[in-house]
């Protein structure tokens, strides 16, 4: 069973790299976002620290959401799909490990770009780690949603939107915790109880998602 | 591939709708090992559409399939074991190589296979050269040929093939009736659709019409 899912998570892999032009346009997607606002709002150092977090998770949520469509879509059109479904695993541990090699795709690459974005906004050093640790727990809560949406939304020809309309909500409190916890770390408070909020609601996802993403697929190929 | 005495496959009063539409209409057969069936019909008339019913893709209005006699909903992962469903996309990722896109179906089946093993199973397909270029450099019916080779190392009893003929040359047409006979020969079932008629030796098929009217009920006859 992990043998299957090591596979997969190889080949997901194996398929980005060889098509790494889509990898990288999500992360310059992040990276330009973030980088308009300060020269939307100029560079008064304690603004930008103000709304740093907040407009980096917000790229972040953005981001993720451009990427989001490409998790099954291929699968999908290409049949790979069904050998999932007729594979002797259960789906949801393979929509699990297909989760995660997505996160490691288009969401670590975010994670590790990030501080460098928080230095443009003058975030302190305990900033900035918050704010690693913060998106390190937050992406994959973000992947693990969305996967929900992009398996619900296979098949449709507006699926795009759809998608935004279904996962953005289910990301708030993702974007309330994550943003919250950088800010109470520079207004000194600390923000380990963000932190363990995010966390909490990582293992929820983890036990919850791949079940309802495992069901949304299955009704997707009838 | 067991010799039970129990019918290995049974199809008791299957019936699928699309939309108004009823596609398939009580449809009843048995299917014993070293057997096979041939399922014909216009274009549109349901036959990927049973096909993807029988490998479980699509749950039925009302009937049952009972494999080894126990009905496949309650043991849908031994099912899935005994079962090769080929449909009609090849399910090939584009910038996989042949070698490595069986190397994966094969893992992901529990039946891992060496690079070697699996340019032989290519080879047997006349995709020697091919082996090691990405799928979306090779022709349609090399594409199907890779997704044909697969055959070579599953050892489900079941094979559900949804137009295996398709886009293949008369050589691989021929590759593929030679895998087919010897499949059926160690005692398996085999369910295809195709529009050719189709001379496997040894026992000939059960044959399933299905017609894209209406008023017609298919008709399963034994030939």
């Amino acid at each position: 069973m992990f043998n299957a899912a090591w596979c997969l998570i190889q080949r997901d892999l194996q398929i980005a790299w060889r098509r790494r032009g889509g990898v990288l346009l999500t992360l310059c997607f992040f990276v330009l976002i973030a980088l308009l606002f300060p020269l939307g709002i100029g560079p008064e150092a304690r603004v930008l620290r103000l709304i740093g977090p907040g407009i980096i998770w917000v790229s972040a949520l953005l981001a993720s959401l451009l990427a989001l469509p490409h998790l099954f879509a291929t699968d999908y059109q290409d049949g790979s799909l069904e050998h999932l479904l007729l594979a002797p695993q259960p789906l949801a541990w393979l929509a699990l490990s297909k989760i995660i090699a997505h996160w490691l795709i288009t969401g670590l690459p975010l994670v590790l770009v990030a501080p460098i974005l928080g230095l443009q906004y003058t975030l302190s050093d305990a900033g900035l780690w918050t704010l690693i640790a913060a998106l390190l727990l937050g992406t994959p809560i973000l992947s693990l949603f969305g996967a929900i949406g992009a398996a619900l939304t296979l098949g449709l020809r507006s699926g795009g939107t759809l998608l935004a309309l279904l996962v953005l909500p289910l990301y708030v409190p993702v974007l309330i915790f994550g943003a919250g916890a950088v800010e109470a770390t520079n207004s000194g408070l600390g923000g380990q109880a963000h932190l363990s909020l995010l966390g909490g609601l990582l293992i929820l996802a983890l036990l919850g998602t791949p079940l309802a993403t495992a069901a949304a697929l299955r009704l997707a190929v009838e | 591939m067991s010799a039970s005495a129990d019918p290995a496959l049974q199809v008791r009063k299957l019936r699928y709708y699309r939309g108004e539409r009823q596609l398939i209409h009580d449809l009843s057969f048995t299917l014993t090992a070293g057997h096979w069936i041939h399922i014909r019909g216009s274009n549109g008339s349901g036959k990927t559409t049973l096909l993807r019913l029988l490998a479980g893709l699509l749950p039925a209005e009302s009937g049952q399939i009972l494999w080894q006699a126990q009905n496949i909903q309650g043991q849908y992962s031994i099912y899935q074991q005994a079962l090769c469903y080929l449909g009609h996309t090849n399910g090939l990722k584009d910038e996989l190589t042949p070698v490595e896109q069986l190397a994966w179906t094969a893992a992901l089946r529990g039946t891992p296979i060496n690079p070697a093993k699996a340019h032989q199973l290519l080879a047997h397909f006349g995709l020697s050269r091919q082996a090691d270029l990405p799928c979306q450099d090779l022709s349609q019916g090399q594409k199907r040929r890779v997704a044909l080779a697969r055959l070579g190392y599953t050892q489900a009893a079941l094979w559900l093939l949804d137009e295996p003929f398709n886009a293949l040359d008369d050589t691989a047409c021929q590759q593929l009736e030679r895998q087919l006979e010897q499949h059926l020969a160690q005692g398996g079932l085999l369910i295809l659709s195709s529009h050719q008629a189709i001379n496997l030796s040894g026992a000939p098929p059960q044959m399933i019409h299905l017609s894209s009217s209406p008023d017609d009920h298919i008709t399963p006859d034994h030939v």
